[in-house]
């Protein structure tokens, strides 16, 4: 084996990697935005802010507290979520009524507000974040070279992204949930508290969103703009999966970043640009999304 | 009298005052380079008329797209490319820019249409990134630096506009021209069944109206008048650069609009006016580094408290205390 398709195998499989790695990144993030768009039919245009915030609170905790990486996943999501909860109960919640493009305008200027303000701070170049001692080092699998953190990623992404999907799908509370999308007048007529369930969906939906952003803070460098490029890539995202399904987001958001991953090697120019043009391409096949619903 | 006659012998009288504060506006427009500094102002002018083209699509539409930067950098860079490396006149550069933008707004248009709602807004986000990929490598931008020391030229190969004031009045008329372009297209009947869309979808399908294709002509305008700010701004400046085609620029033409008033005439016109001179004000004094927080900051305050921005204020106070 020692050229596949033209490249060497360390090149295609370092590629597809990165690519599986951006991928999870993806489906974490368009995971929290659909769970939200579901319940509260806004997009939440500071998602980007609020992975950059996870990564921020990581990287403060470490170095002003000595909060380590491990109490970090569990900690800086419960921070930004309750940031998160905070502006949902204060402001989002005033907007319900209204058109749910004002929902998109508030949670853009809120981005605004929380980049511009890190940017002030800490400027716009990054921080480092060191790799958690136990997840140093890697294996050599024959083909490649598999570091051992950026396995951890997949894996930690993965469980989190099927760990919510079987929530949802499979228990009695995500039964609320999906009640809740479907009608919420009928949910709060049966009894369930509705507003409460939306403000802890809000919450959760951030929460994966500082939690990707802390996975991410040792293989990117923790930077006030790290989540606003990322997040218009996952609009696109959102839009080639459409955002009816759970599992289709997940499934959407690791498809793009395999895509990614191999137009790096076979056309590097075009990388920064294939998901948009697969968004494009899929517009015009399947206007509705991979796995939306909507005719 | 009935009350159909009332209604209409008030919408003469709304008629009547716009034309009255149109007059009122062209003559300040006429006097004020001699008070204010013109670049300033042709600043001012081309972002209103940025926000204007923006407004017809927002405020009469319904449709909110978050990729205006791209119409406004396409019509940039092509004017600006033409009239360096071909050397057209600037009439005929700001034609070639306006006609591409109108065509990308068309390309947009098409793909975006087929979603609605906050679909519309992502779906127009995401091209409007590509372009902005797309310009950071193709040659004819000049990626980081820009195109720069474009010539302001000669007006029909006559009319030097390197002076400041024959430009403004350059700019004037330009701005003159799409502004009442956008208000002769709001009041005809093409503008009253685009109301109706807005207001009530599936009834104006019902009506038997063709919607994706008046929607699809709103956003061919709205992007080719969003060029002609583009390709005007470049002129002025002498300057086409990356910063008109990201992101950024497409949430400031939206908050202009908010802030001045969505759906109104005069609204976009006051909303650019207030974030050109706060951004300039700013960016000097010791808050220049704080200028997107206070932006995000009047993008929530304006959501939260005042949606009819500063005009839709103004008018709902004259209609309570005055008629």
């Amino acid at each position: 084996m020692a050229e596949l398709l033209g490249f060497p195998p360390q090149v295609l499989f370092g590629q597809l990697l990165i690519g599986l790695i951006n991928g999870s990144f993806y489906a974490l993030l368009s995971l929290g935005l659909a769970i939200i768009f579901g319940l509260l039919n806004i997009i939440n245009f500071a998602h980007g802010a609020q992975y950059m915030l996870g990564a921020f609170v990581a990287w403060l905790g470490l170095n002003f507290l000595g909060v380590n990486y491990w109490v970090s996943l569990l900690l800086a999501p419960l921070v930004v979520a309750a940031i998160g909860i905070a502006l949902e109960k204060t402001m989002l919640r005033r907007l319900y009524k209204e058109d749910h493009l004002y929902g998109l305008l508030l949670t853009f200027g809120l981005a605004l507000i929380i980049e511009g303000s890190f940017i002030h701070f800490f400027g716009v170049s990054g921080q480092p974040y060191s790799v958690p001692q136990a997840l140093t080092g890697g294996n050599n699998l024959g083909f490649m070279f598999l570091p051992t953190y950026r396995a951890w990623i997949i894996v930690a992404s993965l469980i989190i992204c099927f760990g919510t999907w079987y929530m949802i799908e499979r228990t009695k509370l995500g039964s609320y949930l999906r009640a809740g999308t479907e009608n919420p007048q009928l949910l709060q007529a049966f009894g369930i508290n509705v507003p409460l369930l939306i403000t802890l969906t809000y919450g959760y939906g951030v929460a994966l969103a500082a939690f990707a952003g802390v996975l991410a803070a040792p293989i990117y460098s923790v930077s006030p703009v790290m989540g606003s490029n990322l997040l218009i890539v996952v609009f696109a995202v959102v839009v080639i999966g459409g955002m009816g399904s759970i599992m289709g987001a997940i499934v959407t958001g690791l498809l793009m970043g395999l895509i990614e991953g191999l137009t790096k090697v076979f056309y590097p120019e075009a990388s920064t640009t294939v998901i948009f043009l697969v968004m494009i391409i899929v517009l015009l096949v399947r206007p509705a999304g991979l796995f939306g619903k909507e005719a | 009298m009935t009350t159909q006659a009332l209604n209409s012998s008030a919408v003469d009288k709304s008629m009547a005052r716009t034309k009255v504060l149109f007059l009122v506006l062209i003559a300040i427009g006429l006097v004020a380079p001699f008070a204010i500094y013109p670049v300033f102002l042709m600043k001012v002018l081309c972002f209103a008329l940025f926000a204007c083209a923006f407004n017809l699509m927002l405020g009469y539409g319904g449709l909110l797209s978050f990729g205006h930067a791209a119409f406004l950098a396409t019509g940039g860079y092509i004017t600006g490319h033409t009239v360096m490396e071909w050397g057209v006149t600037p009439e005929v550069g700001i034609l070639i820019g306006t006609v591409c933008s109108a065509a990308m707004g068309f390309v947009f248009g098409k793909l975006a249409i087929r979603r609605q709602g906050i679909y519309f807004a992502m779906i127009t986000l995401a091209l409007a990134q590509l372009v902005f990929f797309l310009y950071v490598q193709a040659p004819f931008t000049g990626g980081e630096n820009g195109l720069q020391g474009i010539p302001r030229g000669e007006l029909l190969g006559f009319i030097s506009l390197e002076d400041n004031l024959p430009m403004y009045y350059f700019v004037f008329a330009i701005f003159i021209f799409g502004f009442a372009l956008i208000h002769r297209t709001i009041h005809s009947p093409f503008g009253q069944i685009l109301k109706a869309i807005r207001e009530n979808e599936p009834r104006a399908i019902s009506l038997g109206y063709d919607v994706d294709k008046y929607k699809l002509v709103a956003f061919v305008i709205s992007a080719g008048l969003a060029g002609l700010a583009g390709s005007t701004k470049s002129l002025v400046f002498q300057l086409s650069s990356l910063t008109d085609a990201h992101w950024h620029m497409s949430g400031e033409v939206i908050l202009m609009t908010l802030l001045g008033g969505v759906g109104t005439i005069f609204g976009p016109v006051v909303g650019a006016a207030t974030v050109v001179t706060l951004q300039n004000y700013l960016s000097q004094g010791p808050l220049a580094s704080w200028v997107p927080v206070i932006l995000g900051l009047i993008f929530v305050v304006c959501v939260l408290l005042f949606r009819s921005g500063i005009v839709g204020e103004i008018q709902k106070f004259m209609k309570k205390n005055f008629s």
